[in-house]
């Protein structure tokens, strides 16, 4: 029975595939039926994905990544002497994002219909498109985790990596009276850009992979014998091609999951509307990358102690780290929670980095849960100050007319107080705070705290997968302050937006949202607050799917105990933070507009407001010099390139010319015309003797006889 | 005395001489087709002088016989042209060669 419905997987990314072209194609005028076939669409395919984890769940002995799984082969590409066997696999990896994935898609699809404004006088003019564009993305992320291997793993990177671009730059006719500010066109090609860079690394890391092995299947990748082959034979110096290509693999995964130095596309991608945020940007795209690195686990703990597991856990680290300091300094609402999804992907990368596999995949599910309900609350906010702007500023446009341009419906300053003006998106809001922190008992603590006790437990066990146990201990700290500063600005952001009073008239007359809108906020609030104890350390389901049969380089995995100090740490660390961002934001309510940190932090403020100046080094040593680069190539194109074109053609026309001068004109036409010529004056000439007159025809028969008669007579 | 056959024969030249001279100069087509008749007559006398000057002695009568087909031949012919020198001169109220040329087109 249970073969039965992993046999129908193959369906999954066809529903909202279809979906995608029939409004593409049919529906898009009929804005309603289009909302509808988006939602049927993702909505069979989570009713699926679910009953395919239920039977999952009944057999996980015998689904565990990364030799087992069910696989659903589709075809085969030849290649020479072997073939590429293409399809789709069941295992309990998949399993579990099939739980998140079409789920939060299915939320947000039906929170957009609100965010759209259906059905009002400002519903936007490319509402049926929006749903097909999302449609189409859910399509790349479930068709993702379901690929078995790393072709249609990688046709599916690419379909989300499009659709990112489609998403962000939606109000791609959106222009900003600051020229500085980047527009949601821009934002689009940035994003496209710098995901590009890491997706060339990987297909480099993918290629080798290949030729290394001759096999992309995860299975047969990750099988022991591949996984031994790949690490005893070493691609130059004491490298070994595992090291090599599990590098280049992390590369896609560092532009995908947006971590440092590749993270620049993230915050910028929230110039597209709030469901798209969400979508893309906090649940399930940059998951995608995290979920590369878990699926290809067994790769990266081949080589015991290998510099990839350095750069990863590093990278990780240092991201978790550099992101929460920079969202303290952000006034966007939307880009706090940005920065602040780049650093709990930092956790989830640095949890793998460090070998704790298990609990970056609880992290990666319940942060999808929880960000994706943040980032619906953060829309719902920003829609109501929108709808607070127009209806304080009705009427009265005369002197009001220019204010209204400047005026920024995402900015936290503008807002205050919207808990008694919004209490179940205020209210749902902090839920989903409560969670990204890691307060007991919300869905955060749990996994976050896995990830911390796991760092904690390689430190003081002599290290898994041969890391130092210094370097744990490193990893620990870092991931620790982190959630210092993860507290601090949550706190922050929920002091300025919802406590105090209403800084502006927008923020005083802000509507609450409509019930499309509230409703996935409060499913995702009840996902946020319960997940958490699925993976509760004393029965962690996600441990029982991924972990208990999994043998990863030879070892069986940890099963991480709870450790009271470090979630006394670690819940010490998350009240420390709330308790500083009340004390700087919530005991004094903001009267006008202005950061009290600014002040007092001087110089710091401005770094980090800046984000490190990170954006502008980018454009001066490298868009700049590419440009550069690219207008150098164009003049030399012009000036050299052209001008040999021009040369050859010049001479070709001062050659024809003198063939059609020399050659042409007087022989070849000469000849012609004299043909012509020649046949005319004979006709004039012969024409002088048909006179018509019968008395001239028989004068010549007479004389030609009298002629001939004497020719006859002479010769005789 | 017996007339020489020469005799016969520049008498029909002359004849011929003077129907073709007709024929040809004459602008009025039925002096023309009087020309035609003239030289189709002397070629009736070289055929029956040549007739006699063979055959002297009974035979056949094939120079005759001749000499009627085309007596016969010129009569049809003057009929046709005469018919064709009316038709003519109904449609163009003229019988001047000079005026009918309607062979160059």
């Amino acid at each position: 029975m249970n073969e039965f419905f992993f046999n129908l997987v193959w369906l999954l990314p066809l529903f909202p595939l279809l979906a995608f072209a029939i409004i593409v194609l049919w529906t898009n005028r009929n804005r309603l039926l289009s909302t509808w076939v988006a939602w049927i669409g993702i909505g069979l395919a989570w009713i699926l994905g679910w009953t395919i984890l239920g039977y999952t769940w009944t057999d996980f002995h015998h689904l565990t990544p990364p030799e087992d799984g069910y696989r659903v082969l589709l075809y085969n590409i030849p290649t020479g002497q072997t073939e590429l066997a293409l399809g789709f696999q069941v295992d309990t990896l998949t399993s579990v994002m099939l739980f998140m994935v079409p789920f939060v898609c299915l939320m947000i699809f039906i929170y957009s219909k609100g965010y759209m404004n259906y059905g009002t006088d400002e519903e936007d003019p490319h509402y049926s498109r929006f749903f097909a564009y999302i449609s189409l993305f859910a399509c790349g992320m479930i068709g993702l985790v379901i690929s078995d291997n790393f072709v249609t793993l990688l046709v599916f990177w690419e379909i989300m990596g499009l659709c990112s671009y489609l998403l962000i730059g939606f109000w791609f006719d959106k222009v900003y009276a600051d020229p500085k500010r980047i527009t949601p066109k821009e934002a689009g090609l940035k994003a496209f850009l710098t995901t590009r860079i890491g997706d060339v690394i990987m297909l480099a890391g993918i290629l080798l992979l290949y030729s290394q092995t001759g096999t992309l299947s995860f299975q047969q990748l990750f099988s022991e014998e591949t996984l031994h082959h790949l690490a005893t034979t070493y691609a130059f110096g004491n490298v070994s091609w595992a090291t090599l290509c599990a590098l280049l693999i992390f590369g896609g995964a560092v532009g995908k999951s947006s971590q440092f130095p590749l993270h620049v596309w993230l915050p910028d991608a929230m110039e597209g509307p709030t469901p798209v945020s969400a979508l893309i940007h906090a649940a399930t795209m940059v998951s995608a990358g995290v979920y590369l690195v878990a699926r290809s686990f067994p790769l990266f703990v081949a080589v015991s102690g290998g510099a990839q597991l350095y750069v990863v856990s590093f990278i990780g680290a240092f991201t978790a780290l550099f992101a929460s300091t920079i969202a303290v300094a952000q006034n966007d609402i939307k880009r706090v929670l940005a920065y602040s999804t780049i650093s709990q992907l930092g956790y989830m990368i640095a949890a793998l980095g460090i070998g704790a596999y298990v609990a970056a995949v609880f992290h990666l599910i319940t942060h999808a849960f929880f960000k994706a309900l943040l980032f619906l609350g953060s829309g719902s906010v920003i829609h109501g100050v929108e709808h607070g702007h127009h209806h304080a500023h009705h009427g009265h446009h005369d002197h009001e007319a220019k204010k209204e341009k400047d005026f920024d419906a995402n900015d936290m300053l503008n807002m205050g107080g919207l808990l008694k003006r919004m209490p179940a998106t205020g209210w749902t809001f902090i839920i989903g705070a409560l969670a990204l922190t890691g307060i007991f008992p919300w869905a955060g603590f749990w996994s976050k705290d896995e990830i911390l006790a796991e760092a904690w437990y390689s430190y003081s066990h002599e290290g898994a997968f041969g890391l130092a146990a210094n370097w744990d201990l490193v990893i620990w700290l870092l991931l620790t302050l982190a959630a210092l500063l993860t507290a601090f600005y949550t706190g922050r952001q929920i002091f300025l937006t919802f406590a105090g009073k209403p800084r502006t008239e927008a923020a005083k007359h802000a509507p609450e949202s409509t019930r499309s809108m509230v409703w996935p906020l409060v499913i995702l609030a009840v996902f946020a607050t319960f997940l958490g104890l699925a993976g509760m350390p004393w029965a962690n389901q996600f441990f029982f799917l991924l972990g208990e049969e999994a043998e990863m380089a030879g070892q069986h995995l940890h099963h991480g105990d709870f450790n009271w100090l470090i979630a006394g740490i670690s819940t010490a660390v998350a009240v420390l933070g709330w308790f500083v961002a009340w004390l700087i934001y919530g005991r004094k309510p903001l009267a006008v507009p202005v950061d009290p940190l600014e002040k007092p932090l001087g110089r710091v403020y401005t770094l980090l407001k800046n984000k490190y100046y990170i954006d502008e080094i980018y454009q001066m040593f490298i868009v700049n010099p590419s440009i550069g680069l690219a207008r150098a190539c164009a003049i030399f194109d012009q000036r050299v390139v052209d001008a040999i074109v021009n040369t050859v053609g010049a001479f070709g026309r001062w050659l024809s010319s003198a063939l059609k001068r020399f050659i042409d004109n007087p022989i070849v036409d000469g000849a012609v015309n004299g043909v012509g010529w020649v046949t005319s004056q004979a006709g004039e000439f012969m024409r002088a003797t048909q006179t018509g007159k019968v008395q001239n025809y028989l004068l010549v028969a007479a004389v030609t006889v009298v002629l001939l008669l004497a020719l006859f007579l002479v010769r005789g | 005395m017996q007339v020489p056959l020469s005799w016969y024969l520049i008498v029909a030249a002359a004849l011929f001489c003077i129907g073709l001279y007709g024929a040809l100069s004459r602008r009025n087509a039925i002096a023309i087709l009087m020309g035609v008749e003239l030289m189709l007559n002397s070629v009736n006398v070289n055929l029956l002088a040549f007739w006699r000057h063979v055959e002297v002695v009974g035979g056949t009568l094939s120079g005759q016989v001749f000499a009627i087909i085309v007596i016969t031949v010129a009569a049809a012919e003057a009929a046709v042209g005469l018919a064709l020198i009316i038709a003519v001169y109904r449609n163009r109220r003229t019988v001047d060669v000079e005026d009918v040329d309607l062979m160059k087109l």
